[in-house]
């Protein structure tokens, strides 16, 4: 019996993102399962019911009916009590839950005896989770949708122009932390034209930044910064002060500052103070990524966009809903790729696998038992995978018409003495004529030596028909035989007929070849 | 003609082969090449029919041979599929093999070839006679055999005789064996039965030494024919005292030789273990061993292809055997047009050993009219990769394993590799999951940015051209 999968309305205020969008419902449907989806649950991402239904999708009016209706839901926002209460026993929620935030939701939930999936406690850095971390997706068009805040806020261009009415100057743009959402921050205002630079506690992170047109401002103060999982961790008190001098620099350079940093689990920390804010020029603006958990800036206001000091602060906490249908998209796609994993045997029926890594990291309720936190995850062989392939670095080919490396001075003394021991046999025994004919020999080949390098390795097929067709020289071995005698005339008419295949074929399919070569 | 013109025409000859072999140094003058090649081999034919040794009564047979071997190479030559040219190299070089067993035994029989040779002399164009047949024979059933595996006739599976280094040793001994009964031979009806022996026992080497190696070595074998056929060529010219043959025959085999000398660098193989074969066989196993890839394939439809294609701003192509199999490089070179009047720069990564024979996969581009200039070798693309949006793989895989640098213990470790994973998105065309001729298993299907594009590589690109153009 195939589940049904359900796909509440959000019920949070100012939430317009959806769990699930129609061709993600046709994807799910493929794999099995039906695909419930209450009214009006897409509208707000001008997603309509109608393509829901177009999708193949049921759609129920009312959130009760359609909790009823569904083994397992699909939601977003972390499930609010009234929903917790709607859920079936037994059942299945996918969806943010931040366990460690919400101690009191686990309980209710593992009340209702279900199993709950919090796509926020994916362990990110199984490589194979990515396709399923919603964070990611959803960090990445948060940073995008923060410059697009900024660039509105802002009141000149971000790139520089020289026009007839005079010269703009970029903006330089600042970012606060380059995760996800910082390094598509990083993106995005770079594509803008923007002169952006980007700060970060981890510095392996700072190749992404210029990968991406940013430019890496470093901290003056040696400290290692990756918390593990690929999170930052609080940095020592030296550290921050150093931080702390930094920021105050760029405050005063720079137009529009973006901060995006985050240490799991703890308030965000304050990276810009009244005073630096002070410092920048009227005009400029912050765009604090972080205001939902405190803010990175002393005065943001979450939610709301102020002007302090003539700087706007945006403190939006909705920038995925401000661009509800791509979150959606990004969001969606990443459900249903964890539901790939979940029922590998494409009939409509999960299969919760504790065994595996991913998933035994999302499954934070499994049946009514409380599985977070999950065990520690088995080491990453990574670093030790990566030496061997430093240590062999792949050999070049020796290169056409460059000289391959010197052979070691043993080796050439040895092909040296071999060749002068072999010559020396043959000019002690072989008589006046043969030297004549071996001389002429030796120095072909080498001429052949030298000219077969320089050819082009593309007209190496060429090279190969065209000296085929050049061996059928032999002929004359034959020609100078057709004598009067029966079976020496044989022979050599035979061999002459074969060689003449070669002769002609050769030079004839070599033309061919040759004349489609074109620039 | 007097003997003297006749040999100032080979020395011309001579000079126009060398120049025909250097005009390929570029596709520019590479047809410039081939003319001379042409004129060479027709003053060197003229001053040998009419030069001292031929008498105008051979002239009707010689006419009538031509004409025969002439019509037959021609029409091969119009008809062949630019795909078979493997194939036709490989059956071209067995008839210098041939022809050149034949002219040892005809010049053995001759009376007049002999004369007036002093002992010694005697001796050592015996010795020349026995060598040139030898190495005619091996040439020629060799290349039958690789032939027969190019054209699918015969598995492309390597066939490994239990001890098979120890009877192609005892072969050896019997020929030199033989060798020193033919230099004693009385008469020439008496050295015919050792010449006979070893032309069998050539002809059973060459056979066994073509069908110990695995496909993948084609290339190598293709080659090593190639030179062997300018050896062959040489040596007759040695038993004829004729400087010409000698001269061609060591241009021709030194240029296989060092043909077979890159396709084994580019392998990262030895020359001598290639020759002894195996390969694939035992490389079986050793996945096992290695690391076993991780993660998961993902597919691709055709339609996602041409998305991502059409945003991209660089493509790289990496075309393999595949391609060729599926008769694909038209559909390519279409898709590439398309991408490169959009403005994207479409590049093709060519590594030596792709296909079944040196340089295979550019005369296929070329035939569909691929501009020279935007097809590349691995070492002037491979620095190129991180840069690229995308990387298409078409019908490859040992080319472009990641296993070759990451996984010493790999039986390719060390081949050189096109390193396409390093592209933004890499795309892998292939009908199945199926390890390449090496048997392999290849990491990159596994990669988080690779995607798996299945099916036959025509009809697939034959959609996402539809799609492109949509």
């Amino acid at each position: 019996m195939a589940l049904t999968i359900g796909v509440p309305r959000e019920t949070l205020a100012g939430e317009k993102r959806v769990a699930t969008v129609p061709e993600v419902v046709e994807k799910l449907i493929k794999l099995g399962f039906s695909v419930a989806v209450e009214s009006g649950a897409g509208d707000a991402a001008n997603f309509s019911d109608d393509t829901y239904r177009a999708a193949g999708a049921q759609i129920i009016e009312g959130a009760a009916k359609l909790f009823a209706a569904s083994d397992i839901v699909f939601k977003v926002c972390v499930p609010t009590t009234a929903e917790v209460g709607l859920l079936r026993e037994g059942g299945t929620l996918i969806g943010f839950i931040w366990p460690a935030q919400n101690p009191e939701l686990m309980q209710q939930l593992a009340a209702r005896k279900v199993t709950v999936l919090a796509i926020d406690s994916l362990p990110r850095m199984l490589s194979r989770a990515q396709k399923m971390d919603a964070l990611t997706s959803q960090a990445g068009v948060a940073g995008y949708r923060a410059v697009i805040e900024a660039a509105n806020a802002f009141g000149r261009f971000f790139n520089g122009q020289i026009t007839a009415a005079g010269k703009v100057p970029p903006a330089k743009v600042f970012i606060a932390g380059a995760g996800v959402a910082g390094l598509a921050a990083i993106g995005t205002a770079a594509g803008l034209g923007a002169i952006v630079r980007a700060n970060d506690t981890r510095a392996e992170v700072a190749d992404q930044v210029v990968s991406l047109g940013g430019e890496f401002v470093k901290v003056d103060y040696e400290e290692e910064g990756g918390g593990g999982g690929g999170y930052a961790k609080v940095m020592s008190e030296g550290f921050q002060q150093a931080q702390r001098e930094m920021y105050a620099k760029q405050a005063k350079e720079v137009d529009i500052i973006i901060t995006t940093a985050l240490i799991p689990g703890k308030p965000a920390p304050r990276l810009i103070t009244a005073e630096m804010v002070q410092s920048m020029k009227p005009g400029s603006v912050i765009v604090d990524m972080a205001a939902e958990r405190g803010g990175n800036c002393e005065l943001t206001e979450p939610g709301q966009a102020v002007v302090k000091h003539g700087v706007t602060i945006v403190g939006y906490t909705d920038l995925n809903s401000r661009l509800a249908k791509q979150s959606s998209t990004l969001y969606s796609t990443n459900l249903f790729r964890l539901t790939e994993e979940l029922c590998k045997t494409k009939d409509g029926i999960i299969n919760v696998n504790m065994e595996d890594d991913a998933i035994r990291g999302l499954t934070v309720i499994k049946e009514g038992n409380i599985t977070w936190p999950p065990p520690a995850p088995k080491p990453v062989a990574a670093p030790a995978a990566a030496k061997p392939a430093a240590a062999m670095p792949a050999k070049k080919s020796g290169g056409h018409g460059q000289a391959s490396e010197p052979a070691s001075a043993t080796s050439t003394a040895v092909t040296f003495l071999v060749a002068a021991l072999m010559f020396w046999f043959v000019g002690a025994n072989a008589p006046t004529a043969f030297l004549a004919h071996f001389t002429v020999f030796v120095l072909a080949c080498f001429v052949g030596y030298m000219v077969v390098w320089n050819v082009t390795p593309a007209l190496h097929t060429p090279l190969m028909s065209v000296t085929n067709a050049i061996s059928s020289i032999i002929a004359i071995g034959a020609l100078v035989q057709v004598g009067p005698e029966g079976w020496i005339r044989w022979l050599a008419v035979a061999g002459i007929a074969l060689t003449a295949v070669n002769m002609f074929g050769g030079f004839a399919v070599t033309q061919r070849m040759l004349a489609m070569f074109r620039k | 003609m007097s003997a003297n013109l006749a040999n100032v025409s080979y020395i011309g000859a001579t000079i126009l082969f060398i120049l025909s072999l250097g005009g390929l140094s570029s596709p520019v003058s590479s047809r410039r090449g081939n003319l001379y090649g042409m004129i060479g081999m027709t003053i060197a034919v003229l001053a040998t029919v009419f030069g001292p040794r031929v008498t105008m009564d051979g002239l009707p047979w010689i006419i009538g041979a031509m004409v025969v071997g002439a019509s037959v190479g021609l029409y091969a030559a119009r008809t062949v599929q630019m795909t078979q040219m493997p194939e036709l190299v490989a059956l071209m070089h067995s008839l210098v093999g041939l022809a050149a067993m034949l002219v040892g035994f005809a010049n053995y029989i001759d009376p007049a070839a002999s004369v007036g040779l002093t002992d010694a002399e005697k001796h050592i164009h015996e010795i020349e006679i026995y060598v040139g047949i030898l190495i005619g024979a091996i040439t020629f059933s060799g290349s039958i055999i690789a032939f027969g595996k190019l054209s699918g006739k015969i598995g492309g599976n390597p066939l490994l005789l239990p001890a098979r280094h120890w009877l192609n040793l005892a072969g050896l001994l019997v020929v030199i064996y033989f060798g020193r009964e033919f230099l004693h031979a009385a008469s020439v009806a008496d050295g015919m039965t050792p010449l006979y022996v070893m032309t069998a026992i050539a002809l059973l080497f060459g056979i066994h030494m073509v069908m110990a190696i695995g496909g993948a070595d084609m290339p190598v074998v293709v080659s090593m024919l190639n030179s062997y056929s300018g050896w062959a060529a040489a040596a007759t010219g040695f038993m004829l005292n004729n400087d010409l043959l000698i001269v061609t025959g060591a241009l021709v085999g030194s240029s296989g030789a060092i043909l077979s000398y890159i396709m084994c660098n580019a392998m990262n193989r030895n020359f001598i273990s290639v020759i002894a074969g195996g390969f694939g066989t035992t490389s079986g196993a050793s996945p096992a061993a290695g690391a076993a890839p991780a993660g998961e394939v993902v597919p691709i439809s055709a339609t996602e292809t041409a998305e991502l294609l059409g945003e991209s701003k660089s493509v790289i192509i990496v075309p393999g055997y595949g391609m060729a199999v599926a008769q694909a490089q038209h559909t390519v070179y279409e898709i590439t047009k398309f991408l490169r009047e959009k403005g994207v720069n479409v590049r093709f990564g060519i590594h030596p050993v792709a296909g079944r024979m040196p340089g295979h996969m550019n005369v296929l581009l070329a035939e569909a009219k691929v501009p020279y200039d935007v097809v590349f070798e691995m070492d002037e693309l491979n620095d190129d990769f991180p840069a690229t949006d995308v990387a298409i793989v078409i019908g490859a895989n040992d080319i472009v394993n990641p296993a070759a640098e990451d996984d010493p213990t790999s039986p390719i470790a060390g081949m050189p590799v096109l390193q396409v994973w390093k592209a933004k998105t890499s795309i892998v065309m292939k009908r199945s999951m199926a390890s390449g001729y090496a048997g392999v298993d290849n990491p990159l299907f596994y990669k988080e940015n690779n995607r798996m594009l299945f099916g036959d590589a025509k009809k697939m690109l034959d959609e996402v051209l539809t799609a492109l153009k949509a």
